[in-house]
């Protein structure tokens, strides 16, 4: 048994690559992640679209649809009886991660209106994932399920159960969809870019929801998003990921009060700020995202980096070391010897 | 619904009224070589069914009949009421049709499924080939080759629901059997065309849904591939796999009265071809209005199935 | 200077060699012709329309030709050496003769080969007088017996001692131009009423819609049956043919018009249409220059896939004896001299000839269409 997991920690990811084998060639979408999620905190996860977050978070549930494939690396998950499971590994449609999956480590998802079934009714849905879990009668599991839509909010939930998705507005449907989530009272929550689909008041709504379901349950939460308002509102811990690399991590304060690396810090500087009157522009991350089978030899931000180090930059890849108050990825803070 | 029904009915009895003349005229033809004079019975006649009188009212007269007596007119050449022929060949037609109906269903909702989860399989090109022969091979050709092929190889006697020794004879379990071991023939038959298409569309309509996030959902919560399978997109794949009923049902009609001409099965195939050859009007026309009243209904009723089944439906 | 002009004529070039514009029906071929199996039966469709233009010059025997002598004779194999009588072999295309024996007590014919009678067979022989193309007159047919008073049944004889081989090959002219006559008709009624359906809207749509549903929930055989048992059998041949094809062009146009209204509805919204509509264009120019072009690939993959319908229609009309009428040759009139099972068992041929033909161009037929279609959708992948 490994003994490297660190204390506290729930989840610990070591250069996951998950690659997708197109016609067109290899997708890189993560492409070596190291991540660390703790107990009973929130993690952040942020990036642009495209960045392989919610590929990453997908393949710590093995879910990610073909030709995507785990090619290397762990997701070393410690269980409540103190084992540890390689989720990397575990066989797919084995019990083990079954058991997982919905019990120890919940997922909701981006699209309230397409991730329900569309002609089962909600409540049936909950139901079914209580009765996948746990042993009690149907009629308990249908008391809890309707108990969970109350604790979601949803009002009238002894109607809401009878009710099927398309019935519900977006903000309830993602409601049910929470209450789903949290039937089994699951240790990790992943939340892949929960409010995207909804508007801004339910936006709200939906991340203090969670915020509070948190604190009941202790359990964590692991948020996947690219918005920074979010991040900045409920966020313990923040990874900021660029084309399939975690470039930087650490706690919210320290991402957002001192970011070290050059891509963190472009981020920061893009966000308009209340109360800070600037002329001008607002700055932008110069180029666009490279073409995902065009990855940039070397650190994948290099070609759009200000302080990109010609020799250094482009011949290797770097690993994250610590700098500031956070730990980064970057040639600045580290040799170029590490990785190759 | 009723002016569908209506609109059958004028339609039916516009073809019946298409060639010129009527059996009248060749009943009285022959009755003349034969020398005998029999213009007062058939003068009674025409009067009856309003014969030689304009269109509408002749429309009418039989409408009349039909719906007030239950009355369907005469079968000139068998010189007996219609209603007394029809019956029991309708009720093969329709039930050779339902029981193909399940037969299409219970093989092309496995396959089709076999076919969308493992696709681009071995099994999947097989499906989809032999898919493609049996859209391709007309229903009468097939069960000429049928016939053929149980003749030559097995010796089976072929036509007919039942064997020769069993006509007539009431009903036993000995005939049952014997019914059993004809009757999948024509089943078969009839319903490879539409097995084939079906498993296409329950191919393409599973393949829609494979892929949805909803389905993700079900994975993550920790369902087996073959519980999620089954309750999300197959259940959703089959809505629109019910409406086909609705397109089913007219061809597995016809094609049962095509392969019954083949196959000389006492349903209503042979006797609307014969109807229809010697200008049989009455009996064509019953023929033709109560399979197509039949059918319209079938398909009414894979609609209301449909709904029942499908809550997005019973929303709208 | 020189050097800016030579750099900016690289860039050019380099510009046409990556970005070629391609019009839509160059991205249609391109994507058609990635489809093997649909090119492949594009091919085998071309040469089956290839031998309904050829015809007689195909067909080694007259077909309506009868002989008593040759009823219900199996085919003859084609053999391609004779032995001399000093024992050399030699390279002869050739047939066998056959004899037949009349069996009295059986009342049954029984052919056999006979090994001493050959038939020289070659390309480019002289037979029956015909007019290639129906132009002019010719007595050269491809293939068939070098002397003109030869016959040979490659694909056997029917009850009448006629040439199967020959009466299929000209079946094809009538079957096929069935499917793309009847595909014709069902294109005018369909484009008309779909488009005016899906361009007016309204009540002139419902009535319309009404109408398709009530065509399309009504068993077909059965009304087909009623209106082709109307045609009169003492009308001419030709009239006969194109009553059946309107009859049989009944069942492609609905599915053709609901495509077409479809495509109405979805193009009605669009930006360029009303772009076009606040250019002051009319109707009539807007539909024939815009909407017609955007969905024309869409109506060509429907037609592909309407012609073996047709032709599966026309086939099972004529098998039962109320559709085309035997002087005229069609798969389906062919397939009617199978009708009863015991002229199938005595001469399997009949049955198998034809039944492989009509298998073979739906087969095609409806992978082409297969084809044409993915081709001509922008969304599949």
């Amino acid at each position: 048994m490994r003994t490297e997991a660190v204390p506290g920690a729930l989840l610990e990811i070591s250069g996951l690559k998950t690659h997708f084998f197109t016609e067109d060639g290899v997708v890189k979408a993560v492409d070596g992640v190291d991540l660390t999620v703790y107990q009973n905190r929130t993690i952040c996860i942020l990036g642009e679209s495209g960045c392989g977050k919610s590929i990453m978070a997908r393949s710590i549930l093995r879910i990610v649809d073909a030709p995507g494939r785990i090619t290397d690396g762990r997701i070393l998950y410690r269980a409540a009886d103190g084992r540890e499971i390689d989720l990397a590994t575990a066989r797919q449609g084995s019990a083990q991660l079954r058991q997982i999956r919905g019990q120890d480590i919940a997922m909701i998802f981006q699209e309230p209106m397409t991730s329900l079934g569309p002609i089962q009714k909600i409540g049936k849905q909950i139901v079914e994932t209580i009765l996948l879990h746990r042993k009690v009668s149907k009629a308990e599991a249908k008391e809890e399920a309707i108990e969970m839509l109350d604790r979601v909010g949803i009002p009238d939930p002894r109607q809401r159960f009878e009710a099927y998705p398309f019935e519900l507005s977006g903000g309830m449907r993602q409601r049910a969809m929470i209450a789903m989530a949290l039937s089994c009272q699951p240790r990790l929550l992943i939340a892949d870019e929960p409010t995207t689909a909804l508007d801004v008041t339910t936006q709200a709504q939906i991340l203090d929801l969670i915020a509070e379901l948190k604190e009941e349950f202790a359990m964590a939460v692991m948020l996947i998003t690219h918005d920074l308002g979010v991040v900045a509102e409920v966020a313990e811990d923040v990874a900021v990921m660029y084309m399939g690399r975690v470039v930087e991590e650490g706690d919210v304060y320290a991402i957002f009060e001192n970011p070290q690396h050059p891509y963190t810090r472009a981020l920061m500087a893009s966000v308009p700020r209340i109360g800070v009157t600037k002329s001008g522009r607002l700055p932008a991350i110069k180029g666009m995202v490279p073409h995902p089978l065009a990855r940039p030899s070397g650190c994948p931000f290099r070609t759009r980096c200000d302080s990109a180090m010609p020799g250094v930059c482009d011949t290797s890849v770097p690993d994250l070391v610590p700098a500031g108050d956070s730990r980064t990825a970057c040639f600045l803070f580290s040799d170029a010897t590490g990785n190759g | 619904m009723v002016p569908t029904l209506l609109l059958v009915s004028i339609t039916t009895f516009v073809i019946i009224q298409l060639p010129p003349g009527d059996y009248l005229d060749s009943l009285a033809a022959e009755m003349g070589e034969s020398g005998v004079d029999n213009t007062a019975v058939l003068e009674s006649l025409r009067r009856q069914y309003g014969l030689g009188e304009p269109f509408y009212v002749q429309y009418f007269k039989w409408m009349r009949g039909i719906l007030l007596e239950g009355d369907f007119g005469l079968s000139f050449e068998k010189n007996r009421p219609v209603t007394d022929l029809i019956w029991d060949r309708l009720g093969w037609t329709f039930g050779i049709s339902i029981m193909t109906l399940l037969f299409i269903w219970l093989t092309a909702l496995p396959i089709g499924i076999y076919s969308a989860v493992r696709k681009y399989s071995v099994g999947d090109y097989v499906a989809t080939f032999f898919g493609f022969i049996g859209l391709a091979i007309p229903n009468f050709l097939l069960a000429l080759v049928m016939m053929y092929v149980a003749f030559k190889f097995f010796g089976q006697s072929v036509g007919g629901l039942v064997s020769p020794e069993y006509l007539g004879e009431p009903w036993t379990w000995a005939k049952f059997v014997d019914l059993l071991k004809h009757i999948w023939m024509p089943i078969v038959v009839v319903g490879t065309s539409g097995a084939a298409a079906l498993i296409r569309i329950m191919r393409a309509n599973l393949l829609d849904e494979l892929y949805r996030p909803y389905v993700v959902t079900a994975r993550a919560k920790g369902m087996t591939e073959f519980q999620l399978l089954l309750r999300y997109p197959v259940r959703v794949a089959l809505n629109p796999f019910i409406s086909t009923i609705g397109w089913i049902l007219p061809t597995l009609v016809s094609g049962e009265i095509i392969v019954a001409v083949v196959m000389n099965l006492p349903t209503t195939g042979p006797l609307l071809l014969r109807a229809l050859l010697v200008q049989d009007m009455f009996l064509a026309g019953s023929l033709i209005l109560i399979v197509s009243m039949l059918t319209v209904v079938g398909t009414l009723i894979s609609d209301v199935l449909l709904a029942l089944v499908d809550p997005r439906i019973r929303y709208q | 200077m020189s050097q800016a002009v030579l750099s900016h004529q690289e860039d050019v070039d380099d510009f046409d060699d990556t970005v070629k514009v391609l019009g839509p029906w160059a991205l249609v071929w391109r994507k058609f012709k990635r489809h093997r199996l649909a090119m492949w039966s594009g091919v085998v469709v071309a040469l089956i329309y290839l031998v309904a233009i050829l015809g007689e010059f195909l067909a080694p025997v007259q077909i309506h030709d009868t002989s008593v002598r040759n009823t219900f004779q199996p085919p003859q194999a084609i053999h391609f050496f004779v032995t001399r009588e000093d024992g050399s072999r030699e390279f002869l295309l050739h047939a066998k003769g056959m004899k037949m024996e009349l069996d009295r007590v059986a009342l049954r014919r029984t052919f056999t080969v006979d090994e001493s009678k050959i038939i020289p067979l070659g390309f480019w022989v002289r037979g029956y007088e015909y007019k290639f193309l129906g132009l002019l007159p010719s007595k050269v047919h491809l293939f068939g017996p070098t002397n003109p008073r030869d016959t040979v049944y490659l694909l056997g004889a029917d009850r009448l001692g006629r040439d199967v081989l020959s009466r299929i090959i000209l079946g094809t002219r009538v079957s096929m131009s069935i499917g793309l006559v009847g595909v014709a008709v069902s294109l005018v009624i369909g484009v008309l009423l779909g488009g005016a359906s899906g361009y007016y809207g309204g009540w002139i749509d419902g009535l319309i819609q009404r109408f398709i549903e009530f065509i399309r929930s009504v068993p077909t055989i059965p009304l087909w049956m009623g209106l082709a048992a109307a045609i009169p059998l003492d009308w001419p041949p030709l009239r006969t043919y194109f009553v059946v094809t309107i009859i049989v062009s009944m069942i492609g146009w609905t599915t053709l018009a609901r495509e077409v209204r479809g495509k109405f509805l979805s193009l009605r919204n669009e930006d360029f249409i009303i772009a076009a509509r606040l250019d002051g264009l009319t109707n009539w120019e807007i539909i024939v220059k815009h909407m017609v072009p955007s969905f024309s690939s869409h109506i060509i993959a429907s037609l592909t896939l309407a012609v073996p319908l047709m032709i599966l229609a026309e086939t099972s009309l004529s098998f039962l004896g109320i559709g085309l009428q035997p002087p005229i040759v069609s798969w389906g009139t062919l397939l009617k001299e199978a009708q009863n099972i015991r002229s199938i068992i005595e001469a399997p041929w009949l049955l198998i000839a034809p039944g492989t033909m009509i298998v073979i161009a739906v087969l095609t037929l409806n992978f082409l269409g297969d084809g044409v279609r993915d081709a001509a959708d922008p969304h599949a992948h």
